[in-house]
């Protein structure tokens, strides 16, 4: 049986027909099309598919759709404002937080979350609150240093 | 217009923007009309015989398309090995011998591993697939199975494949200078066992692919995550599929990491490639994280008995390796050349050691097949050596920096003969060594390590001064070793009537930002602005034949094929301009972006005004074709070796047995560099997946089932944020002779360099209870309090 599930994503609204077993990060994926949002495991290790619902990053492979019906979602897709990235796109690109890109997404969705908590982050706070995203490319040293760069741009702002 | 040096700079990627914004193009991104997509049904054992299988529930679930087993499949071959050692049998200094198994991409007699693939269930919908897949009935007669390396020649019943008895795959063995003399001479000869576990390489998008039939002109498309898609294509259509090579591309779009498990032809790619063919539409497959541990292509796991033979004032005489490495079920892509031809060619390391023999035995187990992960037998090879260094030293109670600075080759350039087959290309040692001794200050750690001993801490320092083959790799000299190709590199320059340009290169970027460096590499050449240069990859279907990206090759061997063709373009670009200006070929330069007669810088045509020339030949040389476009093939003359020296600053917490990294240190050589960046970040990448095995990682089987007990990010520890530091690096330069860009490769030394380092130092912490070893890898809180307990209660 399926159940219609109506989400504004990036301000658009959409409404499918889903089955209840649907995971809100195929719904991104496969039906809103928006694919920059990524599954990179299936035990919720990973973060790739990290995104922000009503305002909290949280991990689309770990909800249900229907468990959202009526939400706001940001994804990826949604962060550059009228064609200028955001302030943390444009730290990860400066500071090369990204090799595959892979896990960027994710990890640029948790890094607004983190910069929100903590405006001006120590390393360690920066690092323990990345525990939820993997990246297998960068050592994260430069992950590291593009969210402190956003920081201090963020501050300058 | 004179342009800066594009080659040196540390250039933003231009690959970013769409990775940064959401807009990447992975496999698992595609959407075609029609799709279908695949579950495979796999084995739960580690080994039983398939009795029957019983596919007509799922054939009539809701939403299937079809089902297939191996026996639907005739006429479809098994998976090819590209690597025959049996070729190389007349090589001085070896011995070798192997025996190819099949591999056949779904199993019908008996499956070998947990997960190995017996039947596949094509269906409207992945859930419809999945839904059906476990229908799939499977009558399994459970065999006796082994996974553990050092018991799979032992193993009383379980035997993988009839044609390998005792399951053993090859022996091998390869040595220089006499071994036996030189341990007769020891003043001390140190021994050890060696674990170097099995790793999973878990780049963060699973494997992937889509296979796409057209009915109507025969034409097939594969989108695949694969490092060389070329390669991908040449076995599948020459030896699995017996299908016509032209009729089919093979696109590697973006793909999210590679690490050597994106190398290989897998079962699932050639199953859709075959299905799509039979059902007439696309059919997509896409790994879960679990299906990936259980297929994907793992790393490492030798059993090592290593000998060292010192004298007295710390000179290594001889060294005696005898390996046993796991191969697990089958014969991956290259697997033999693996524990052989990239293991014991790099047992000299950076040392003159005066005899070294190496003897490895290649096992079958039930486990998922091992192959190529980031420096693939270059990092076991480092780890025994760097390994059996420190335990020397100790045994010699010398500081391991002065057994190392003993025993370096001294500075070269051209070829230094090792006792293992190789040659290196050029070296400085000692340099990058004491420019890491330098940025460390060793000194003062000392002192402050034998403070924190009196106040009950345990910090401990470990060096790795390492060395790579890369490069990879001579054609001639890679055949008669046993390889079934060839290991040039393509490089196609197109120069448009504009003067734009674009780039088709047979490397393939997964991470490694070639959309960048090789823009660099040729607008630097041809000194135009980097925006006007396109770079293109991935797709059987617009690049040259290329051998595709591993082996830290991508760079050498890819950027000269650039080179070449750039030089070929300037060549033809002469003639031109010389026909416009009125002058001889001879007499014209290529300076500052245009073709000038030389010492009369009035007299010159720009770039741009010869390209159009090329594609407007009115006015035009006689005999001179049209157009300006060049390829290249080069095929290097030797491997290059990188080199470098480590050091890792680790404190134990004794209550706890945690090791945690306080520094690292890396001076690295790479050669010439293109973008430092770029460099520093493959660096950092790799210096974490070394330092992973060291301390965290390792793919466990279980003893009795056969069970693969890590298969998930869950249970397989994969280094997160706060578990690694910031990374100091430096470099030194010292270009290879080999090629003319100079350039050695960086793509694995971190991964080489790191696993000894941070091992080196968590036994340094624990030197003073007398610990001079710990035989097995990840060096666990609970692993590393044993070793504690048990050295302080014999104290």
């Amino acid at each position: 049986m399926k159940t219609s599930v109506s989400v504004t994503i990036n301000g658009v609204k959409h409404t499918h027909e889903v089955e209840p077993r649907l995971l809100l990060v195929h719904y991104i994926r496969e039906l809103a099309g928006l694919t920059g949002t990524h599954v990179g495991c299936d035990t919720s290790q990973c973060g790739a598919c990290t995104i922000h619902l009503n305002g909290q990053a949280v991990k689309s492979c770990t909800l249900l759709a229907v468990q959202v019906d009526g939400a706001q979602i940001k994804t990826i897709e949604g962060m550059a404002t009228d064609g200028k990235l955001h302030p943390i796109q444009d730290a990860f690109w400066e500071k090369h937080g990204l090799q595959c890109g892979f896990c960027t997404p994710g990890m640029i969705m948790s890094a607004a979350q983190i910069l929100e908590r903590y405006p001006k982050p120590t390393e360690e706070q920066i690092r323990h609150q990345l525990e939820g995203n993997l990246c297998r490319c960068t050592g994260y040293h430069n992950i590291v240093k593009a969210i402190q760069y956003a920081a201090e741009q963020m501050a300058g702002k | 217009m004179a342009t800066a040096r594009l080659l040196g700079a540390s250039i933003k990627r231009r690959e970013d923007p769409r990775f940064i914004t959401g807009k990447g193009n992975y496999t698992d991104d595609l959407k075609l009309p029609g799709m279908t997509y695949a579950a495979f049904v796999r084995s739960p054992h580690a080994h039983a015989r398939i009795a029957s299988i019983d596919t007509s529930k799922a054939k009539s679930s809701p939403g299937v398309v079809a089902v297939f087993t191996g026996k639907d499949m005739a006429g479809v071959n098994s998976l090819p090995c590209g690597w025959d050692l049996n070729k190389g049998k007349n090589i001085p200094g070896v011995v070798q011998d192997l025996v190819m198994v099949p591999h056949m991409p779904l199993t019908s007699d008996v499956a070998r591993h947990v997960g190995d693939p017996v039947a596949v269930v094509i269906a409207e919908s992945q859930d419809a697939a999945n839904d059906a897949a476990e229908l799939v009935a499977v009558q399994w007669q459970p065999l006796p199975s082994v996974t553990a390396t050092d018991r799979a020649a032992q193993a009383s019943g379980a035997q993988l494949h009839a044609s390998a008895p005792s399951n053993v795959a090859f022996k091998w063995e390869l040595g220089g200078g006499d071994v036996d003399a030189a341990f007769k001479s020891a003043d001390v000869v140190v021994k050890k066992r060696i674990v170097n576990q099995r790793l999973v390489a878990n780049a963060m998008e699973p494997r992937a692919c889509v296979a796409r039939y057209e009915d109507s002109t025969g034409d097939l498309t594969l989108w695949v995550t694969s490092q060389n898609p070329h390669v991908h294509r040449l076995l599948m259509c020459a030896f699995v599929l017996g299908i016509p090579e032209h009729k089919v591309r093979v696109i590697a779009p973006d793909v999210g990491g590679g690490f050597g498990s994106k190398i290989f032809l897998y079962n699932e790619e050639v199953v859709c490639s075959w299905a799509t063919r039979q059902v007439k539409r696309p059919v997509r497959w896409t790994a879960t994280r679990r299906e990936a541990y259980l297929t994907d292509a793992q790393g490492r796991d030798h059993v090592t008995d290593a000998a060292m033979a010192m004298s007295k004032d710390g000179k290594i005489l001889g060294l005696h390796v005898k390996t046993i490495a796991n191969m697990g079920a089958y014969l991956s892509t290259f697997a033999p050349a693996i524990p052989t031809f990239l293991y014991g060619t790099l047992l000299n390391g950076v040392y003159a050691i005066g005899a070294i023999k190496v003897e490895v035995t290649g096992v079958f187990t039930n486990t998922t097949a091992v192959d190529a992960y980031r420096g693939a037998g270059r990092p076991e090879a480092c780890y025994v050596l760097e390994r059996m260094v420190d335990a020397a030293a100790a045994a010699l109670k010398m500081d391991p920096a002065d057994v190392r600075r003993k025993n370096f080759i001294p500075k070269f350039s051209g070829a230094f003969q090792t006792l293992v087959a190789v040659a290196y290309d050029s070296g400085d040692y000692g340099k990058a060594f004491d420019r890491l001794l330098q940025m460390f200050d060793y000194k003062k750690f000392r002192a402050d390590q034998a403070e924190a001993r009196k106040q009950g801490r345990y910090l401990g320092v470990g060096f790795s001064t390492y060395i790579e083959a890369c490069s990879i790799a001579p054609s001639k000299v890679v055949g008669a070793l046993g390889a079934g190709a060839g290991l040039y590199e393509s490089g196609k320059v197109r120069v448009h009537p504009t003067g734009m340009v674009t780039v088709y290169t047979g490397s393939h970027s997964h991470g490694q930002g070639h959309e960048t460096t090789f823009a660099q590499l040729v607008a630097d050449d041809l000194q135009i602005p980097i925006e006007h240069v396109e770079v293109v990859h991935g797709d059987t279907g617009a690049i040259p034949f290329g051998m595709g990206t591993y082996g830290s090759r991508s760079a050498s061997v890819g950027g000269t094929a650039l080179r070449m063709s750039v030089n070929k373009i300037k060549e033809k670009g002469k003639k031109i301009a010389a026909h416009l200006l009125e002058a001889s070929a001879g007499d014209i330069e290529y300076t500052a972006g245009q073709f000038q007669v030389r010492g009369a810088p009035g007299k010159a045509v720009p770039f741009g005004a010869v390209a159009l020339t090329a594609y407007v030949p009115h006015n035009f040389p006689e005999g001179l074709e049209p157009g300006l476009e060049e390829t290249s093939f080069y095929d290097p003359s030797n491997f290059c070796f990188p080199f470098g020296a480590h050091a890792c600053v680790v404190e134990i917490d004794p209550d706890t047995g945690q090791a945690k990294i306080v520094r690292y240190l890396a001076v690295d050589d790479v050669g010439n560099v293109i973008n430092p960046m770029i460099v520093d970040g493959m660096v950092h990448g790799g210096v974490a997946q070394g330092a992973a095995q060291a301390l965290w990682e390792g793919a466990v089987y279980d003893d009795q089932s056969g069970q693969l007990v890590t298969g998930s990010l869950m249970d397989y520890a994969l280094p997160k944020a706060d578990m690694l530091p910031m990374y100091e690096t430096d470099r030194t330069e010292t270009p290879t002779p080999v090629n003319p860009l100079g350039i050695k490769g960086a793509g694995e030394t971190g991964t080489i360099a790191a696993t000894p380092a941070v091992v080196n130092a968590v036994v340094d912490a624990l030197s003073g209870l007398g610990v001079d070893h710990i035989e097995t890898m990840p060096l666990t809180p609970e692993r590393v309090w044993t070793t504690l307990q048990a050295a302080q209660s014999k104290k």
